[in-house]
């Protein structure tokens, strides 16, 4: 299946080569460099390429090319899925996935390639099972290793490889028993000139964190406060749930994985049960014939149940035509970029009583036609416990333990891909 | 170094004497060093050879298996023969690690040394009875590898396969389904002929006389039933649609949509669509896949239309896609919206975006007939547009679609010819003169002006543009040659000697062609009809049209060609080849079962908590299992392991088929006999029943719920079926059970029960949605003066309505005020379908409160009303006081008038008020009336010609049974049942809340699934009101 891979910088070195099967000459990245080259901007270059023997599909993480060699054919989905893991668990291990990160530690790259990928078809991808395998680096490690002269390669197979459970370990042991819940929900919407949604749904997703020396198995029960289950949309899980339960009782059982897990993501896009948290008031034009233009943009809450906004940064992407701008922000700071043409400014928290504002002169290059279209506004935003869907996670059972537990869950709410058309 | 690529090689000797280190770390290394220079140095690799085959005896799992990795991964074809012999001792290992590493070296092996083949596929086979889940994705992956044509390895493990998918690793999954697709596509009989037939034949409805159709149809109905493998290859794969891995998702759409009947291919869509929230190279392909399937099947994915809308910070190739699926989707209902979107994105940044839109625009247009004159004026309007890229993009499409629909655009090539002067862009240019020159007729005085133009700047011009003006030329010398016969010589002499050959040979061909000379007299009398004969319409197609003949899914599909290694699906058999061959061998597979029940033992704890997909096969072909299985899975016991094991090597050693496909026909043909029974019986007397359910309903009520189950499964009776069906369906039973029971006040509803109670005992898994029947008022029943008792145990009574809805007819929740705009108070309304609470003339709604806020609300009363006149409204008690997160069910009156008209009132509280409206669906402005089938005639006899209204509509095939229908109609509105001595055909009677008339409603089906909708009244208005709402529920899949 995947015969070799190759990782290349934005500057197009090739920094680190592996190859699972017979070598492939680096020769075949030309055509990637090519493909590159065509495509501009590095977000456009195709996942996908196809050389006289081989096929590249690439993937683009961090500032890093992903670029895998295959041979013969393959469902393109699984190898991009697979070197997604592959950059996940670097990310996992070294903090960052980024090139001094991966040659600093270029000896367990190489180690951890090998496990988890054996003749082109994926071995080991569970992040717990390679722990055990291959212990990430600390300071800590280094200097007792360097003392002892033991390895950062563990020498018995990870129980969790044989078990049907591969996410967790078996005897792990804590000092407290610790299981902590995020409900975490992302808004996509688009608005439109008007400030009508034209489209909007909730991405959720419960990211769950725990620290528990023993099996045993949770019940979740998401009760939604409208007992309405077809609320939500469309469901994805952690493979540690058990769908029966889910499908019959709407009951999420499990036994939790170890360390930080996604347990489960939803989507509701019926639309009128998305409440959009914020609004916005724009004014940008650009005047014909003369080189400037104005801009006037007014952040300001809508119902919020008195949760506060925070974290408000918002972002556009101006016409190339623009030279520079002259702003002032009532609140907060703004920065432009004059080469990527990147407007960001970062709000913080939003007070009712005084609404952030952001006014000011864009000037254009002289003799260049005005541009035809207002660029749209990505507003990100924060708002700590709610959930704007309404969904709330009712209580949580645990089985095969006698003390009561202490329950606490976090919500947040944030924007997703949020969007205002101007 | 070899990170970077550099030759290591001369260290050869040095690193591998290293290979007997104690260490591991420098072990491994040593090995990673020696699978990628051993091919170079052969000689020297087999000193390392005896160190691997002692570790291959090791005691540790891990290193016999990775001393069998580096093994097989040192390509030296000496040592094929030792490989061998590793890999047949290694299949029959005990650790399942191991046996997995095997089967990743079998395709090693082969590919160093594909002579070896059948050797390897004999420890495949082997391989493959494997029942470690560990292992069945490597062997099918190297089965996919060395002989995927020898799919009789196959037969005997496919259920088994089948049964394992969900428990196998995710990489594993993907190799497995797609391996099954192409097995299945062989062995079973194709699912759609079905759909195949009746849509030919609905084309076909003009031609063929009734009878003729009739006797096809029931031939097609009769001959296709799935094969139960079939059925559990497609219901094993369904919740793997929730898997986490794009790959496996992908891979189970791929193949619902080769595998699945039509109508069950549409629940990959949704997930699909979440797929397009994660990265942009896994958008791509999704993208690209969706596009396939939306020119196919646009129903698939048309609920999902603004999923694909664009965003501005989409990387072009993404924006593209979603444009082609948007396109793909665009039919009368919705292009409106569509057009609106597409002009927003005609405006982008991104010019080369911005040119796709155009040519989007241009596909819509000639695809409905119905938007292209719209879309021709928006694109004409873009004319003016100051980016040439658009200006020339949007000519092409005008150009394209002009020639679709010549017939009186004049003005638009006016004011193209006007453009000619500005526009760079040759294409464009080229677009225009074409126009010109095949529409020179309508526009004869401008022509031979823009001739003019052009053969001024002929020798400026761009090779395409030149061959137009030539093309121009020739046209107008035939039809106007008084005006332009000098200029046409002219140009001919400019093309005569230009530098293009191309040029230089149309220049003369077209020159013998219309200029007279002696020679070629024959050829040019025809000159006018070559050149001015009508061309057909380009058609405007997708450019994924062709993709279909790949496999979804699969890398060829992605680039349009196909790949090394890609395995053409081969067409549906005309006839199913045997299926007994999937039948498991007895007496072996019994052997191996119980050596593999040894080994399980260990592992038994953990997995148990897998075995549920399992779990249905233990609940052998009784239905007293099948009431065990039910017991069980409630109190969700331990024991489930157990009863699995014994009940499947039961059915292995006894039974040819799997227990669970026995049971599931059986309980169909169950389910449909007692059906009637029950129907039969329970009309008779259904008062007498009444009386009963009353009675026994206090006595449950005080009965514990685990009782009641028991008794569920042992009773027979028809009334107390009727009771405990509907209790054993949730946990807390027994509130539900109680209220329900009490407000069972419609004979209609309790004849209906017992079924609910067959349909529950005999078919837990699959069929309890499809087959619930209808009138169980669910939440609907809660009275006020139960509310009152359920006060005190709001979260109890909460959950009750949510496993209730689940199960019977949902009731629909409207929302009154959302806790957004409430501050925090929110508040739902539902009808609760009882007549008489408030007076006659009243309709009943039940207003749940719920307060969401951390404090409490104090006064929740009706303020100001708003109602139009005529409209009266009974008032809720006001609430004095409602705790945080607490919620109340109240109850008030609205006397509607038979009209749909909102009522508007304030919502208050202690200090702030909300206005609120409720607008009830006309299904709930009708009270149940009970009458018989002579009854029923007589009325509609009386009210008929102008009380009439009626409808044919196109049933979905699967709504057309009785109960569906009844369940259907009267979830929509509030009719009762009116007992029918026809099969076909379905009456219902109610009489409307306010003026008491009348409303009839008979549904009669009718062949090739469609039926005719009848409804009188005397209320005209609601009547027609209500068949319009009808339509929708019965055509609806």
């Amino acid at each position: 299946m995947i015969h070799s891979l190759f990782l290349i910088n934005c500057s197009g070195d090739i920094f680190l080569e592996k190859h699972w099967k017979s070598v492939v000459s680096q020769s075949v990245c030309d055509y990637f460099f090519e493909a590159q080259e065509k495509a501009i901007d590095v977000e456009n270059v195709p996942p996908v390429i196809s050389t006289p023997h081989h096929y590249l599909i690439s993937i683009y993480r961090d500032k890093i090319f992903f670029v895998s060699v295959i041979q013969t054919e393959v469902p393109p989905l699984f190898v991009i899925e697979f070197l997604h893991r592959v950059a996940d668990t670097f990310q996992d291990y070294f903090g960052e996935c980024s090139e001094t990160a991966i040659k600093d530690n270029v000896v367990i790259v190489y180690e951890l390639l090998e496990e988890m990928l054996d003749n082109g078809f994926p071995l080991a991808t569970e992040s717990n099972i390679l722990k055990e395998l291959i212990k990430p680096p600390t300071i800590l490690r280094s200097v007792v290793n360097s003392i002892t002269g033991s390895s950062n390669v563990g020498d018995t197979l990870p129980t969790g490889q044989l078990s049907n459970i591969p996410w967790r370990r078996a005897g792990v042991k804590y000092t407290n028993n610790e299981a902590y819940f995020d409900v975490v929900e992302e808004i996509d919407a688009i608005i439109d000139k008007s400030g009508s949604t034209v489209f909007a749904e909730i991405q959720g997703l419960h990211v769950a964190s725990s620290n528990r020396s023993d099996l045993m198995r949770f019940h979740l029960p998401l009760c939604h406060y409208l007992q309405n289950p077809r609320l939500l949309d469309d469901v994805s899980f952690h493979p540690c749930i058990r769908f029966k339960r889910w499908e019959s009782e709407r009951v999420l059982s499990f036994i939790p994985p170890d360390g930080n897990f996604r347990l489960i993501s939803y989507r509701v896009s019926s639309q009128n049960l998305v409440a959009i948290p914020v609004y916005v008031k724009h004014m940008i034009s650009f005047k014909e014939n003369s080189s400037s233009g104005r801009f006037d943009v007014t952040i300001g809450p809508k119902q919020n149940m008195g949760k506060t906004v925070e974290g408000v940064v918002m972002t556009v992407h101006m016409p190339k035509a623009v030279l520079n701008m002259n702003l002032t922000a009532t609140q907060g700071s703004y920065t432009f970029d004059p080469v990527t043409k990147v407007l960001t400014w970062d709000v913080g928290k939003i007070t009712p009583q005084k609404l952030p504002n952001l006014k000011g002169i864009v000037n254009l290059q002289s003799g260049a036609p005005k541009p035809e279209e207002n660029p749209s506004l990505n507003i990100q935003f924060k708002i700590q416990q709610l959930a704007i869907s309404g969904l709330k996670v009712n209580r949580l059972d645990m089985y095969g333990e006698k003390y009561k537990p202490f329950k606490g869950v976090k919500y947040i709410t944030k924007a997703g891909k949020f969007q205002v058309r101007t | 170094m070899i990170a970077k690529g550099k030759n290591a090689s001369e260290l050869f000797p040095a690193v591998v004497k290293n290979v007997a280190s104690k260490n591991i770390e420098i072990k491994k290394l040593v090995y990673v060093y020696l699978m990628r220079y051993a091919e170079e140095q052969q000689d020297l690799a087999l000193l390392s050879i005896s160190t691997f085959q002692r570790a291959l005896k090791d005691p540790n799992q891990l290193i016999r298996a990775s001393a069998l990795r580096v093994l097989s991964s040192i390509r030296v074809p000496i040592i094929v023969p030792i490989m061998m012999l590793a890999i047949k001792e290694a299949s029959s290992d005990l650790s399942p690690y191991v046996r997995k590493n095997a089967a990743h070296a079998i395709q090693k092996l082969y590919s160093l040394d594909p002579e070896q083949k059948e050797m390897l596929i004999e420890v495949i086979e082997k391989l493959l009875k494997d029942r470690s889940t560990l292992v069945a994705g490597s062997v099918v992956m190297a089965f996919e590898e060395v002989c995927p044509d020898r799919i009789d390895l196959i037969h005997k493990n496919y259920r088994k396969l089948c049964n394992l998918l969900v428990d196998v690793e995710e990489w594993g999954q993907v190799v497995i389904i797609h391996m099954l697709t192409r097995y299945a596509r062989t062995q079973f009989v194709s699912p759609w002929k079905d759909d195949d037939v009746v849509e030919e034949y609905s084309e076909n409805n003009f031609y063929e006389s009734d009878e003729e159709q009739k006797e096809k149809d029931r031939k097609v109905k009769h001959t296709y039933t799935m094969d139960p493998d079939h059925r559990l290859l497609l219901r094993n794969t369904k919740p793997l649609l929730q898997s986490r891995n794009a790959a496996v998702v992908m891979a189970v759409a791929q193949l619902y949509w080769h595998l699945a009947p039509k109508s069950e291919a549409g629940i990959v869509s949704k997930s699909l669509v979440r797929l397009l929230r994660s990265n942009r190279e896994v958008q791509y392909i999704v993208l690209q896949n969706i596009a396939t399937m939306s020119i196919q099947r646009k129903g698939m994915f048309e609920p999902y239309l603004k999923s694909f809308y664009v965003r501005s910070t989409d990387p072009t190739m993404i924006k593209t896609l979603k444009l082609e699926i948007l396109t793909n989707l665009a039919n009368e209902a919705n292009i409106s919206t569509l057009l609106r979107e597409f002009q927003t994105y005609v405006k982008s940044q991104d010019k080369q975006f911005a040119a796709a839109t155009i040519q989007a625009i241009g596909r819509c247009a000639t695809n409905i007939t119905e938007v292209t004159d719209t879309c021709l004026n928006g694109l004409v309007c873009l004319l003016s547009n100051r980016d040439e890229i658009v200006v020339a993009e949007s000519v092409v499409v005008i150009k394209k679609l002009l020639q679709t629909q010549p017939a009186h655009h004049g003005e638009i090539i006016k004011h193209m010819a006007k453009l000619l002067d500005n526009i760079t862009v040759p294409v464009a240019r080229a677009s225009i003169l074409w126009l010109i020159g095949e529409y020179c007729e309508r526009v004869p005085k401008i022509a031979p002006d823009v001739l003019r133009k052009t053969a001024k700047s002929f020798t400026n011009e761009d090779d395409l543009v030149k061959l137009q003006i030539l093309n121009l030329g020739a046209k107008l010398y035939l039809t106007n040659s008084k005006q332009t016969k000098l200029l046409t010589q002219y140009v001919l002499n400019l093309g005569k000697y230009d530098q293009s050959y191309d040029i230089r040979d149309r220049t003369r061909f077209i020159r013998q062609l219309i200029v007279p000379n002696e020679k070629s007299g024959a050829l040019s009398k025809y000159a006018k009809k070559i050149f001015l004969a009508q061309k057909p319409a380009p058609l405007l197609e997708s450019p994924f049209k062709d993709r279909d003949h790949f496999q979804l899914g699969t890398l060829s599909h992605t680039l349009n060609s196909r790949a090394t290694g890609y395995l053409e699906l081969s067409g549906w058999p005309e006839v199913a080849p045997d299926p007994s061959v999937r039948n498991v061998d007895i007496a072996k597979s019994a052997k191996e079962w119980t050596g593999f029940l040894g080994k399980t033992k260990k592992e038994k704890p953990t997995e148990k908590f897998y075995s549920e997909s399992e779990e249905e096969e233990g609940a052998s072909t009784t239905t007293s299992a099948s009431v065990v299985f039910i017991l069980e899975s409630e109190s969700g016991s331990e024991s489930e392991k157990e009863e699995k094991e014994e009940g499947s090597s039961d059915e292995s050693s006894g039974s040819s088929s799997s227990g669970e496909e026995s049971s599931d026909s059986e309980s169909d043909g169950k389910e449909s006999t007692a059906k009637k029974t029950s129907r039969t019986a329970d009309e008779s007397d259904s008062e007498d029943i009444k009386k009963k359910a009353k009675g026994i309903s206090k006595k449950r009520s005080t009965s514990s719920s685990s009782d009641v189950e028991t008794t569920s499964s042992e009773e027979s009776s028809a009334e107390s079926k009727s009771e405990s069906g509907s209790k054993s369906d949730s946990e807390s039973g027994k509130s539900r059970g109680a209220t329900s029971s009490k407000k069972e006040e419609k004979p209609v509803q309790d004849t209906k029960a017992p079924n609910k109670q067959d349909v529950f005992l005999l078919d837990l898994d699959d069929f309890c949605p499809v087959t619930t029947p209808v009138a169980v008022p669910t939440a609907a029943v809660l009275s006020p003066s139960l509310t009152a008792d359920l006060e005190g145990l709001s979260l109890s009574s909460s959950s009750v309505i949510d496993v209730t809805t689940q199960v019977s007819v949902p009731t629909k929740i409207h929302e009154l005020l959302h806790r957004m705009s409430g501050k925090g108070l929110a508040a739902h309304y539902h009808f609760s379908r009882q007549a008489g609470n408030f007076g006659d003339h009243m309709v009943s709604v039940q207003v749940t409160v719920t307060n969401t806020t951390d404090q409490k609300i104090e006064n929740i009363h009706i303020g100001e009303k708003k109602l139009p006149a005529g409209m009266r409204m009974h008032e809720f008690n006001p609430i004095d006081c409602l705790e945080p997160a607490g919620s109340i069910t109240v109850s008030m009156g609205i006397d509607f008038c038979d009209s749909t008209q909102m009522a508007s009132f304030q919502l208050c509280t202690k200090d702030d008020h909300f206005n609120v409206c409720i607008q009830p669906p006309v299904g709930e402005l009708l009270l149940p009336v009970t009458m018989s089938e002579k009854d029923f005639k007589k009325e509609q006899g009386m009210l008929t010609g102008m009380n009439e209204t009626s409808a044919t509509i196109a049933v979905a095939p699967q709504n057309s049974t009785r109960l569906l229908i009844i369940e259907r109609v009267v979830k929509a509105a509030n009719l009762g049942v009116v007992p029918s001595g026809q099969d076909n055909i379905h009456r219902f009677a109610a009489k409307t809340v306010h003026s008491g008339s009348l409303m009839l409603v008979t549904v009669e089906l009718k062949e090739s699934s469609t039926a005719q909708l009848i409804i009188n009244t005397e209320k005209t208005v609601i009547g027609s009101v209500l068949l319009r709402e009808l339509k929708p529920v019965l055509s609806q899949g």
